[in-house]
């Protein structure tokens, strides 16, 4: 018997929770904090190990995603209806990408969940139950592995990794510093706070991710693996 | 839905395809504007970039219940936050053609959780009044189908597997979208209007609940035109 799966709240229509017999793991963190690096590294471990993996991430969606991509380019929709476009994009993957895969057995690797546009929603004014329900209906992950970096850690990788800031990263839009850099940092402190009060709500595992690659990704393996071990009774990898 | 807090006042048109809603309204917007008052109109699933996700996904079939109401809700936020609030609170007449109702009623007919769909479109404002121009069920299928009979995927609502005959899908899912717009209109009070009467007497039956309810020379525009 593997772990039922089951929904924050009630399920979507048509959703038959009984079925769904793979494993969905999630990867939060902010940009440059390692999480498509160590996406990566453990598709390829598990694959490796004879578990079919499927990723999914923001902005991917066939219905919304392209669409998404064009708002954030020109600062043309309110916040509110950027969360719904992000609901829908989500939701999206959720029913068309995420329930086959796990439906088939394999294992969901998601870069970033419903946690990342909660806490940048909450950040702009968003109301948390507001959210809590607009994602009431997503699955509960098996786990959710949340990369935590330390500000001079993320300022060294984002300006190593990339020619500047990003507008969106550096929330630019939120009006809090003219200077990039100064609005950057605050931005992301906000961000950070409100992922810590989503991490108590939804009992995420924090990964110190100021490690070196090789030690973070020991870590996951390890943390990953027992999660397997729930999902796929009497396998076990190396 | 929330309560009011803006000097303007915001009318809804609801009721089945077919229902004649679309002209009452805009007979209503032309009465309104010619009496140079500050009124505005928009309707449903219209801001520009939503629009072409829904027409995609609409045409593609990619839409499930969930995504299909995200992505109304979605159109709709946009429209709102930057319409018909703005508009409000300066002192508009805003009318809609559908509003949160045509959500409430078409969702719920899907099977999405009614008490999700509400939440979702909880930061929408209660409209003023709230027009249902109601018919016999045969009328309203009468009217769609002699006019237009190549019927649409979603508006025939053959993604709930009713009928593999899209005409039958359609009088089936118009049949539930009646009986749900038929429970609102008790639990919000909207004002009935008999859609089967000649389209005249419909218009002044609007305009006399309009001008009976609201004190229009507060809303006169100080705009030349």
């Amino acid at each position: 018997m593997t772990r039922v799966k089951r929904c924050f709240g009630s399920p979507p229509p048509g959703l038959d929770l009984g079925r769904l017999i793979g494993a969905l793991i999630v990867i939060e963190g902010p940009d440059s904090s390692g999480r498509s690096t160590h996406i990566g590294l453990l598709a390829e471990w598990l694959e490796q190990n004879g578990y079919p993996v499927v990723q999914i991430g923001l902005k991917r969606s066939k219905l919304v995603g392209a669409e998404l991509e064009t708002a954030k380019q020109g600062n043309v929709l309110s916040p509110r209806t950027m969360s719904l476009f992000y609901a829908t994009d989500f939701y999206d993957q959720l029913e068309n990408n995420m329930v086959p895969a796990l439906r088939a057995g394999s294992v969901v690797l998601a870069d970033r969940y419903i946690f990342t546009p909660m806490a940048r929603d909450i950040v702009r004014g968003a109301d948390a139950d507001w959210l809590a329900s607009l994602y009431s209906k997503a699955l509960v992950p098996d786990a959710v592995f949340c990369l935590q970096v330390s500000d001079r850690t993320l300022v060294d990788r984002t300006l190593a990794s990339h020619d500047g800031l990003d507008y969106w990263e550096a929330g630019m839009d939120l009006g809090l510093e003219r200077d990039w850099f100064g609005s950057f940092i605050k931005y992301q402190r906000r961000v950070r706070a409100e992922f810590r009060k989503l991490q108590k709500r939804y009992d995420f595992a924090p990964i110190n991710a100021n490690r070196s690659i090789a030690t973070i990704q020991t870590e996951l393996k390890d943390r990953v693996r027992r999660v397997l071990l729930a999902n796929y009774p009497g396998r076990d990898i190396s | 839905m929330s309560p009011r807090r803006d000097p303007g006042v915001l009318i809804a048109v609801e009721g089945l395809d077919g229902s004649g809603k679309s002209t009452q309204i805009h007979l209503l917007h032309e009465w309104l504007y010619g009496l140079r008052l500050r009124v505005h109109f928009t309707e449903w699933n219209s801001s520009s970039l939503v629009r072409n996700a829904t027409r995609r996904g609409k045409k593609k079939q990619l839409l499930t219940p969930t995504t299909f109401s995200l992505i109304h809700a979605t159109d709709f936020a946009d429209r709102y936050e930057r319409q018909i609030l703005p508009m409000l609170r300066g002192g508009y007449i805003v009318l809609c053609d559908r509003y949160v109702f045509t959500s409430y009623v078409r969702d719920v007919v899907r099977g999405c959780d009614p008490d999700w769909v509400r939440r979702l479109y909880g930061f929408a404002r209660m409209p003023d009044f709230t027009l249902y121009f109601r018919l016999p069920l045969e009328t309203a299928l009468g009217r769609i189908l002699e006019g237009r009979p190549r019927l649409k995927y979603f508006e025939a609502g053959m993604d709930l597997g009713l009928s593999n005959d899209i005409t039958e899908s359609f009088r089936l899912f118009q049949g539930r979208i009646m009986e749900q717009y038929d429970l609102l209109a008790n639990e919000f009070s909207f004002a009935v209007i008999d859609a089967t009467r000649n389209v005249v007497e419909q218009q002044q039956q609007v305009r006399r609940i309009i001008s009976e309810g609201v004190d229009l020379s507060h809303y006169r525009t100080r705009v030349p035109r």
